[in-house]
Formats: C-alpha cells, structure tokens, sequence
C-alpha cells in the first residue's frame, strides 16, 4: 500500500517554500518497518512523523494512542514536541502530542495512563516502566506506528537490548504496527534493520563533504589532562568570528570546567551557556529556549545536546579533546549548518599531546570517508532480559512458551536459545541456586501453566529498578576529619583503589588520601608531594582501534612530523633520543626506575580493550615470574605495569603460547570482573537501587557486591550472573585469540631501559582508571613494611618469634 | 603463625584468627557471629549469600585439627544473635555439633548472644577470659581489632602490657581501628599481629612515635566501636 502525501500536507510543503526530500516520501511509502540513514539536517525527524500527519489529514488517526516516538535523551522529546506543534497548528489539526520521561510529573503520567495522547514521545526506560503496568495491552492496543530516533546511539548497548523487548512486545499488543528507524549515517544500516528485527533500508543523499580541521591554538597543550582550558583564548576568538557556536567536550567534569575557562577570558561577555545532563531540568530547557530564540552566542555541551538536536543557526562545531571515534565525530559536525546542502564547519581542539597525534589521525579518517565499524553481540544482555521478564509479570501473569517466542523476534534476541530462556526464568523466578534459602528471591510462582507475581506488592520494587544505566557512584571529596571544604568528587571505584597514604590531584591540588566515611572521602592538602595517582574525569571512552592504528602510522613516519604542529614534533624527537620511537608492525616497550617501583611501558596501540587484557595476561605472567606485579593502567596506546621487580627481558612474557594457561582464576580475581558484576546483578534485579529511604552508599553497594560475588563464585559457580559477568568483561576486553594474533604478527620486540621516565610514558603514569593486583607483590609490600617498623621500634624478629612480656 | 608470650604464657597467633595456647591445650577464638547473614536479611538488610556460617565453622574445624587441640574457648558474640543461635541452618549445626562432640568446649557469652547458654568469664593460670576486656590481665574479643599496614586494613590481635585482644573469627563482621580511643585506652602499647594470609608481627603506633607512614594514623574522633 503506497500512500501518497495528502493535499493539505503537500500545500503545507510549499507553503514552507519547501520540497519534500526523496527519502521523505519513500519512508511515507516503505510498506512495512523502515530504517531511514540520512546526515543531520536530512530532515529524519520529519520524515519518522510524515506518516502521522498524513493520517492525521486524512482523519485516520482513531482514538487513543496512534504514534509511540522514542529518543535516546530526554531533551530530544522536548525539542520535538517543540517541532512538532507547528505543522499541527498550521495544519489545525486535533493532534495531543505528550511528552512523558523520567521528569514528567507523577499526576500527568497517571493520566496519560487512563487517557493516552495521540501522540507519545519518550525514552526506552519510561517505556519500560509503562509495560510494566496492567493497563498496557489497553494503552497500546491501537498503536499504528513507532518512531525510533537515533536508533544507531541506542544499538549496540544494554538500552537499545532493553528497547528491541519492548517493541517487540508493542508488536505483540499491536501486530499492525509499523516501525520507522532513524539514523545518523553508519557503516553497516543492516546491521542496525537487523536490531529492529528486519526493516526496509532508505538511503538519504549524503551531503556535501565536511570542512573540518584542528584550531590553530598560540598555548602549547600540556602532556597530559583532557580539559583543554590552555585553548580558552582561541576558542573564544573563533566563538566571536561564528554566528553560534556549539563546543562539544566529552564529560560533564570537563564541561564545567571548560565553561569556567571561556568565562574567565570573555571580557566582552558574549553570552556562553552551558548545557549537560547534570544540569538540573529548568536550566537545560532555559539554555535550549535561549539557543532556539538565538540570544546565545555559544554553548558548552557534552553528549546531552549530542543528538539530534537541529535548532537553527549553529554554523561552528568546536570539538575539545580528541573525539574517541571517528563515526561520532561526524556525528557531531553534523550539528553545524543545518542545511542539507552547505558543508559542515568543525574545528578540533586537542587537549593533551597524545590527542594532537588522535586528532590529525582522525582528520585522516574523514578525509578518507572512513567510519569506525558497528560490531553488534551475537545475542542481547541476558541481565537485561531478566530484568524484562520481571518488568512484564508486573502486568500480568505470562505465558512461558509466548514470551521466548515473542522475545525472539526482538533483532539483539533472534540467537537466544531456550536453555538461555529458561535459565533466565529460573533466575528471575528463584534467585538460582545460591539464593535459594531467601524467601525474598521467590518472585515469581507458576499458577494454571502461567508465571505470575508470587507477591504482587513487589511490583513497586521492581518499577523502581527499571533502567540499564548504572550510573558511577560519585563521592565527595572533602577536606579534613568533619565537614571540611568540598573539593570535589571522585567516582567510588577510584577511590576504592585508593588506599590511605595515596596521593592524587583534584581540583587543582595535590591531596592525600586519609579515609573514606559515609559518602565522603576524606583528605588532607599536601602541596609538597607529587600525586601519586591523578584525577581529571569519571567517563572514560574508548578509541576506536582503527584511529589507533592511525596514530601509530603518524609515529612512525617521519615524513608525516611536518604536518605535525613543533610542540608535537619536539615532543616525538625526545622520545626517540630517551628511548624508542614504537613503529608499526614491532611491539615497543620500555623498563624504568622511579619512586621505588619499576614500571614496564608497552606501546602496542592496540585500543584500550586490548591493552586491558594484554595487562591481566601480562601482570600473570610477571606473577609467576616473582615480579611482584603492583597494578596497571590501559590507555588506547599503551599499557604500564608497575612492580617491585624490573621486566628486564620481555620476550618471554609477550610469547605467545600458553598465554591462556591459568588465567580462568586469575580473571576472576581481578577488580574488572568484580565492577562488572556490580552492573550485571544491578540490572537483572540481584542488588536494589532507588529503594524509597533507604539510599545505599557507594561503598555499601561495592561492598556487598564483592562479597555476593566472591560467594557466588565459591558456592554458585555455575550462577547464571556470574556466567553472564564473564561474558560482559569479555566483551570489554579483547578476544584471547585476538591478543595472541597480535603478538605472533609483531614478534620484533623492541625493549629500552631510559634511565628515568620518558617522554611518553609520563601521561600514562598520571592516567585514572588503575587496576590493582593483589598477588605475592603485595605480600611482600605489607612483609616489607611490618620489617621496616618492627626495626624502627629497635625490635628484631627472631625468626617470626617475638617476645612480648608484661 | 607468630609466637608469642602474655604474661608468661606462651601463645600462638594464627593467620585465621585463632589463638592457640598450647599450654592449656586450648584454642581461643572470639566473635564468630554465626547466621550473619541470616539476621541481616531478617531485618531487611543487604541479602548475603547464607554460606559464611558453613564457611566459618569449616575454618575452625581445620584449625582444631592442625592444632590438635582438645578444648575449644570461643570469647563471647559466637552468634550474631540469640535468634541466629537457634535457627542455624542444619548443615551448621551438624558441623558444630560433631566439632563439640570431638572437643571439650566453653563457650563465653558476648553481648550479642547474651541468652545463649555459656559462661560470663573463666580464669585458667591467672589470665581471665572474657568477651570485653576489663580487669586485666585478661583475654577477650568484641572490638574486632584491625590495622592499616602498608596501605592494606587487616584484622589483627593486640597484645598489650594488660590485654590480649582477638581479632573476630567470623565472616561480614566489619572492624575497629588499634587507633581508635577505644582502643589505645586499653592497649596504648605493644604489638600487633596482623591476620591473613599469613601472620605479621607489628609495634603499636604509639610504641613508635617517630613513625609517620602505615599505621600510624591517629585517632579521628567520631570514629565509633562496632554496634555493641
């Protein structure tokens, strides 16, 4: 059934001075599921709705709900409510059109239950939650159509595997429904036709090409950090040439901190926003307001205004820090000149001196029309899907049999396999079988062949757990004993790595670690000291491996140093002189003395996932040399290790074969699969959060986390959580085989011991995110120090016999 | 494991937590807080797995037999609850039974499990065994002693001029600072042994002043002893 665009709609069009884009009309044509691929400025959004308002024209709209729009970000709901108004007013059509999202009140939602808009706009979690309720099957019975925004931010994570279960049980309440996908321009659309369980693929003419380059910048970046705030004066002299200008940085820390810098040197107060998603809601609605009317002349934004969002005038994307891939980088430029037809302006601000290598990789990239790769897993989270089984037998009993067959047709799901299914179940329904002793694990009971709520009261609980983002616990920083000044905070897995006595910097200054209480970590100012460890930022994103390769050829061509700005350049021959320039094709690495710990540099420019295994392989190895390996930190190019002892040759470690032996236990022991398993047993439903009053802290959660895990693995170790932990940390490390691929095909190792650190292993030594060991090395740490001060008291040990009289 | 002598008796600490004196042919163990786990989820709180009861009496089983020990002296708090004392799952059970079938056993009533059948104290070769320490010189449990050593926070024994105080035997049980008030008040000096992997004998902080690093921090106020 081809539908054609109604007169009302196609005399809007001109009235507009507007022509309807060709992939406009073929997704108001496409027969059943579509999946739109157009450049921002395409019109997508229009393009998802057109089949709405040609409805609406021709008054085939029925009653209750017709249209279900969902969005990664709640701003994007409201910007398209926004949108959206005025061809229904101009029109003057009788379309309700209703956002509803985490900040929607609680008396709207119970309304929009008993009296559904036409048209709903939301985001995967709220949409959850309203499967949750009794009154589902009523609400969306006349369901027509589903517009999913940005569908290629949401594919590949635990959200979009939580979205593909509730369309497919929409499909389920409503079987005429009909799907439309709408994405930025990606590598592989079927795999993303895949993730909506099969669709239609319409292709937008992709524009002209970008215009993007780095900033010229007169302050020389520091070697490490990710603020950018050396930049401050460039960035707001390009800010003043632009009509508005979008400055995208990566976290919300930097964001703030960024904001702070331009102010500082705006002396012409130009108005600058700011715009994240810890922003409370009224100040990100003033800033989008402000930006739509074109008072603004510049806003700071990390992703929350990533998407998506197309209000009017931006002609200048500033982008500060390396984007850590290539597709998203495009992805944001496509925010400048909203035009489909004139070229984007972007311009790039690397923060540190690694990113300045990052950034003319990247560039490369583009140039090249050169996008990063979309690996989606064989089969969706299975936390996730426990956590949907539980969020639908809230609104009635099921059917076991119905449900695995409808699950299947959910795209992430078509591979799940009944034995998968019914271990799901069983888990959901029983707690398995280390749980099986607590009555408060027996959620679900069967009655008459149907699974069902055993107490129904659980309901509540369970809707207060909906969702698959664990957010990072954050802790105070404060100084001295009882409410000091706030510093700042820390994310509670790195002040779990902490230990008293450990120093790291915040807020501009050097602090030791004394304790943790409460929700507030406790330090002291030591300006004297060095920072052992440093802190810029919670969120740590990944480079993509093929930007990584990048870098490394600019390395190791020197042909390539010209293009290169001097402070980089210089930055190259130092390291050469010290030690080694990494080439590709050889696995570089470097052995170094300092502060009493040897440290063990590996430059394999791998990507981080792979430097994080290389770095439990390796640190087990250097174990069973009695290396006493101490901890060690991945970045995408390299890996440090630190030890007590030096690697003095690091063939033997970096061989190849039997590089798996032993490492079941030594994987299950490490920090990283105790963080995942935190995450997994959060979302399938093990650990509560949000329970009303009763606010676990950080240090709770991780703490009985650990301990439920450690249990698990004692007396359970076949339990469905930790099986699905294992997979989980797999995914974020990199394959073993890859590893072992990687080190047969660079076996020229080339290994320097520079006489104190060099030049580009002084960034890694101040990188967060370390992981620490808790082998011999750290034995023999705490034998040291029982020595030390047994002889500083003028005590001798007698062969571990001491006297102790009264 | 680390020999030591308290008032002329000669001990062995061991890396569990136990405390053997081979002289009475006894092994002492303090705050076994058995059902944990279980009082916790009865009173709405976190859901542990309920395997550390079984966990803690397997440990203890093993040290009676490594020691050879005949007596078995437990200081008090050998259950988390009264409650906890009677609804031991019957694995736990069956295994406490055999071990006070196979060992004279006395068990000292803490403050936790005070209607627990037991003794308030018993005095063998001048030293008094008790849940809290009081009158020294005596041996006792209930803080829950631990030290920072090298950046680590372990369980440790405290042997004092006075008081020998043990670390808890059990699982889930949390800690108390040698540094806190509590603490130094009764034990300002001497040794501890930290527990773990393996013992590792350390001065008090206040035995040396000069020491800056370790586990020398001083005490905090506000710091406050476990739920008494």
């Amino acid at each position: 059934m081809t539908q054609p665009l109604p007169a009302p709609l196609a005399n809007w069009f001109t009235a507009q001075g507007w022509q309807p884009h060709r992939h406009q009309l073929d997704m108001l044509r496409a027969p059943g599921h579509a999946l739109l691929i157009a450049p921002t400025g395409g019109g997508k959004t229009l393009a998802g709705f057109l089949p709405t308002l040609a409805d609406a024209c021709t008054g085939a709209m029925g009653p209750g709900m017709h249209t279900l729009y969902v969005s990664p970000l709640k701003a994007l709901t409201h910007d398209i409510a926004r949108n959206l108004s005025r061809p229904v007013a101009d029109l003057g059509l009788d379309l309700r059109i209703e956002d509803r999202t985490g900040d929607t009140s609680a008396t709207r939602r119970a309304r929009q239950r008993v009296d559904p808009p036409h048209v709903l706009l939301t985001t995967p979690e709220s949409l959850a939650l309203m499967l949750s309720y009794p009154e589902a099957p009523r609400i969306f019975a006349g369901l027509k159509r589903v517009v999913i925004d940005e569908i290629h931010a949401l594919a590949d994570s635990k959200r979009g595997d939580q979205l593909a279960l509730g369309l497919a049980r929409l499909m389920n309440l409503a079987p005429g429904l009909r799907m439309a996908g709408l994405s930025a321009t990606v590598e592989n659309p079927e795999a993303l036709a895949q993730f909506m369980g099969g669709a239609d693929v319409v292709l937008a003419d992709p524009g002209p090409p970008p215009d993007i380059a780095m900033l010229p910048t007169t302050a020389t970046p520091p070697w490490s950090g990710a603020g950018g705030a050396y930049a401050a004066r460039d960035v707001l002299a390009a800010i003043r040439k632009a009509r508005l200008t979008l400055v995208f940085i990566n976290t919300r820390a930097q964001a703030e901190l960024f904001f702070q810098a331009l102010w500082a040197v705006n002396d012409e107060n130009l108005p600058i926003g700011l715009h994240h998603g810890s922003l409370s809601r009224d100040a990100r609605h003033k800033v989008e307001a402000a930006m739509a009317q074109g008072t603004l002349r510049a806003v700071v934004a990390t992703g929350s205004l990533d998407l998506g969002l197309d209000w009017g005038d931006v002609d200048l994307v500033i982008q500060i820090g390396a984007p850590k891939n290539i597709k998203r980088m495009v992805q944001r430029i496509g925010r400048a000149n909203h035009r489909f037809d004139t070229p984007s302006r972007a311009r790039i601000v690397p923060a540190n001196r690694f990113e300045v290598l990052e950034c003319i990789a990247a560039l490369q990239a583009v140039q090249a029309g050169e996008l990063d790769g979309d690996g989606l897993p064989p089969v969706g989270g299975l936390d996730v899907l426990c956590q949907h089984i539980l969020t639908l037998a809230c609104a009635g009993p099921f059917d076991a049999d119905a449900l695995f067959h409808e699950i299947r047709r959910a795209g992430p799901y078509a591979g799940l396999s009944r034995a998968q299914f019914d271990d799901c179940l069983d888990f959901v329904a029983t707690g398995g079988y280390a749980l099986r002793a607590y009555d408060r694990w027996q959620r679900l009971m069967q009655r008459n062949g149907q699974w069902q709520l055993r107490d129904p009261r659980a309901a509540r609980d369970i809707r207060m757990n909906i969702g698959t983002i664990v957010a990072p616990e954050l802790l105070s920083v404060r100084r001295g004993p009882r409410g000091g000044a706030p510093l700042g905070e820390i994310e509670e897995s790195f002040a779990a790595s902490l230990s008293p006595g450990d120093t790291f910097l915040i807020g501009g200054q050097t602090v030791r670690y004394d304790r943790l209480r409460d929700m507030v970590v406790e330090v002291t100012p030591q300006p004297t000291r060095e920072p052992k460890i440093a802190v810029f930022n919670g969120l740590k994103m990944a480079t993509s491996t093929e930007l990584s390769a990048r870098v490394l050829d600019l390395i190791g061509d020197k042909a390539t140093w010209a293009a290169l700005p001097d402070h980089t350049a210089e930055w190259l021959a130092l390291q050469a002189e010290v030690a080694t320039l990494p080439t590709p094709g050889t696995m570089t690495c470097e052995s170094f003395l300092r502060g009493g710990r040897w440290y063990f540099a590996l430059y394999s420019f791998a990507g981080r996932n792979a430097n994080q295994t290389l770095g439990l392989l390796l640190t087990h190895r250097m174990e069973q040399a009695k290396l006493a390996p101490l901890g060690f930190v991945a970045t995408d190019y390299a890996l440090l290790v630190w030890s007590l002892d030096p690697v003095r040759d690091p063939a033997p470690l970096l061989d190849p074969d039997g590089l798996r032996d032993g490492m079941e236990t030594w994987l299950a022991e490490n920090a990283v699969m105790k963080r995942t398993f935190r995450a997994v047993a959060t979302i399938s439903g093990l650990l509560q959060r949000n329970l009303p009053g009763q606010r676990k802290s950080g240090k709770q959660a991780t703490f009985s986390s650990d301990i439920l895990y450690d249990t698990l693995r004692k007396f359970d170790p076949d339990h469905l959580l930790l099986r699905i932990t294992k997979q989980e940390s797999m995914r974020g490390l990199a394959d073993f085989g890859r590893i072992e691929e990687m080190l047969r095909a660079r076996p020229h190792i080339v290994h320097s011991l520079p006489p104190h650190v060099t030049p580009f292993a002084a960034p890694l030594m101040l990188e967060a995110g370390r992981i620490p060991i808790r082998g011999a090395g750290s034995e023999r740490l705490l034998d040291e120090e029982a020595t030390r001060m047994m002889a500083e008291a003028g005590l001798q040990l007698d062969e571990g016999r001491a006297k102790t009289s009264a | 494991m680390t020999a030591f002598t308290f008032h002329g008796q000669s001990f062995t600490a061991l890396p569990t937590g136990a405390l053997h004196w081979p002289a009475q042919d006894a092994l002492l163990v303090a705050d076994l807080h058995l059902g944990k786990s279980e009082r916790m989820a009865r009173r709405g709180g976190a859901l542990l797995p309920p395997y550390e009861t079984q966990a803690t009496l397997a440990r203890l089983a093993n040290d009676l037999h490594s020691t050879r020990a005949q007596r078995l002296i437990a200081l008090g708090d050998t259950f988390d609850d009264d409650a906890a004392a009677t609804a031991l799952p019957q694995e736990a059970s069956a295994t406490l039974n055999q071990i006070a079938a196979q060992h004279e056993t006395v068990w000292i009533t803490g403050n936790h499990d005070p209607q627990a059948s037991g003794l308030p104290d018993l005095t063998l070769s001048g030293l008094t065994l008790r849940h809290i320490a009081a009158q020294g010189p005596d041996i006792s449990g209930h803080y829950h002693p631990k030290i920072t050593l090298a950046g680590r926070r372990l369980p440790a024994f405290l042997v004092g001029a006075d008081h020998l105080i043990l670390p808890a035997y059990g699982a889930y049980t949390g800690g108390l600072d040698a540094t806190n008030p509590a603490l130094t008040a009764l034990v300002p000096k001497g040794h501890a042994i930290t527990t773990g992997t393996r013992t590792r004998m350390v001065p008090l902080a206040s035995s040396c002043p000069k020491y800056a690093g370790g586990h020398a921090r001083h005490a905090r106020r506000g710091q406050r002893p476990p739920q008494i």
